[in-house]
């Protein structure tokens, strides 16, 4: 049977050079980086240079990345660490502005430390998905410590306006220096669906810390990045060793560290051609959809959207029979049906774009990546029309 | 296939459901769920001298809640009405087989869809 995977959001095959160039860093170069014989130092010389190119591809120093085991850790660090570091022998309350559309490592991070005393503001994006930069400076106070809000939402694929946010931080941080208020301001961003895809500059984005992971784009999993930018301070999640300037304990990642490094050199040279590749294929894939499917909804914002995803909604079919049958005709997909959690509730970013519960469980994910071509988009939507159907037929929904 | 076993009587009713469709003047109809939950069940039955003659059912589910109604579209046939109310989510649930824990309430709900059908016909039984 043909096999096709799209569900690239969720996570990607490593790359083969990627598999190559960590190879090495197993059984040959496997001393610690942080010993001082030459076996500990031959490793670390791998690791340094990795450190630089992340932090070239990003526009930061190398002094400002920290290694650590994925992106959920780099959000729970963001937050937490900083968190956690200004309510230290102070009687503060931090006040924490993100979306509702949120990672959970976001979302969830954020309910943790609301029950820790802070104050949550969540804003509400509009029905594209679209976080109004507006709403944000309206929920500023005093207060307000940390903004994270996501590059890109890893379910509609809306990408969010995040340089101009960082634009209206940026004047927060000159209104405070003026008025003598010491409290600092950090923008964060989860990154995690935009490397790889979109090119991420630090500077231009304006943003404090910054969250990365490899194996969204053709790297391995559990490593991650989160970029802090120097000044800002924070607590370690993780007590032990001193690596990464004693702000995230544990031996390193060596073979991973590696892996990301090369996944995003290979990024780097293919993004721009591979970029319009992608939206050319969603386009024809959305097209071709509704060419041959009546009732079909684009998800997410139309244009201001990562390049490999689509989210649709087919009205009267519930996305995870849709999942399985697709699954059935070797399709892998993903959906924001309730069903395929053990909560029943639907998708949260659906349900705070405002959309039914209805639209939200006929919502269905299909996210593109490197190895998808025009052919495997074909088989798709030859095998969606019939299944359609046939769910539509056992479904009571007009 | 995906969180259920492979060629199971759950994948077989929910690729092959059993008595799908409408019912032209139903004696009972059974509505269960709501769009929140993201299951919507309606069960349709002929009833004669209270035996459950033809029964029908569309679904608004995931595959569990499919081969749930399959399920017990096959199981009410030529049952009477006080047989039929002794069929519980348990029946339905050994019938389709292993499932994920959180699927359970996909069987509760298809056995809630047969007490409403029946509800409603005692209720309209009692206004005639």
């Amino acid at each position: 049977m043909k096999k096709v995977y799209l569900d690239y959001a969720a996570t990607t095959p490593v790359h083969k050079k990627v598999k190559k160039a960590m190879e090495p860093y197993f059984s040959d170069n496997f001393a610690n980086p942080a010993t001082l014989h030459q076996f500990g130092q031959d490793a670390k010389i791998g690791l340094d240079k990795a450190r630089k190119r992340v932090a070239n591809f990003i526009g930061a120093k190398s002094k400002e990345v920290i290694f650590t085991s994925g992106g959920s850790e780099s959000d729970n660090l963001a937050l937490k660490g900083v968190f956690f570091k200004l309510t230290q022998n102070k009687d503060f309350t931090p006040h924490i502005i993100t979306s509702a559309i949120e990672h959970s490592a976001i979302i969830n991070t954020c309910n943790f430390l609301k029950k820790r005393g802070a104050k949550v503001s969540y804003i509400k994006p509009d029905k594209n998905g679209l976080i109004n930069p507006d709403d944000i400076k309206k929920e500023i106070n005093k207060n307000t410590t940390i903004v994270s809000i996501m590059h890109a939402n890893n379910e509609v694929g809306t990408i969010e306006p995040i340089k101009e946010i960082g634009k209206i931080i940026a004047n927060v941080k000159k209104n405070r220096q003026v008025n003598n208020n010491d409290t600092p301001i950090y923008f964060h961003t989860d990154a995690v669906q935009t490397l790889g895809h979109i090119p991420i500059n630090i500077d231009d984005l304006g943003v404090d810390m910054l969250t990365l992971s490899a194996h969204k784009l053709y790297g391995p999993k559990g490593v991650g990045v989160l970029f802090v930018r120097e000044g800002v301070e924070l607590e370690p999640l993780i007590h032990a060793g001193e690596q990464e300037r004693e702000r995230r304990g544990s031996t390193h990642n060596t073979p991973g560290i590696i892996g990301l490094a090369k996944a995003i050199d290979i990024a780097d040279s293919e993004m721009e051609e591979e970029k319009e590749r992608l939206i050319n294929l969603r386009n024809y894939f959305l097209q071709e959809i509704k060419n041959s499917i009546k009732r079909v909804q684009l998800n997410g914002h139309p244009n201001k959207r990562l390049p490999n995803n689509l989210n649709v909604t087919i009205k009267g079919v519930e996305g995870e029979a849709l999942l399985m049958s697709l699954d059935e005709a070797g399709i892998a997909v993903s959906t924001g049906s309730a069903c395929s959690s053990t909560r029943l509730i639907p998708s949260h970013v659906l349900m705070a774009m405002g959309m039914s519960h209805l639209r939200a469980h006929s919502s269905i994910r299909f996210s593109m990546g490197k190895y998808t071509k025009k052919k495997d988009i074909d088989y798709v939507v030859k095998q969606l029309k019939p299944i359609v159907k046939r769910l539509r037929e056992i479904s009571p929904l007009k | 296939m995906g969180c259920f076993s492979e060629n199971s009587k759950l994948m077989e009713h929910f690729n092959n459901p059993h008595n799908v469709g409408d019912m032209e003047n139903p004696d009972a109809i059974g509505h269960v769920g709501n769009a929140q939950c993201g299951d919507i069940m309606e069960l349709y039955l002929k009833i004669e001298n209270e035996i459950i003659v033809d029964a029908k059912f569309k679904t608004f589910g995931c595959a569990a809640a499919i081969a749930s109604t399959s399920v017990l579209t096959d199981l009410v046939k030529g049952k009477s009405l006080s047989k039929a109310l002794n069929i519980s989510n348990k029946e339905i649930k050994e019938m389709l087989g292993k499932m994920p824990a959180h699927k359970y309430h996909c069987t509760m709900l298809a056995a809630d869809a047969l007490k409403d059908a029946i509800k409603k016909y005692k209720e309209k039984d009692e206004t005639k």
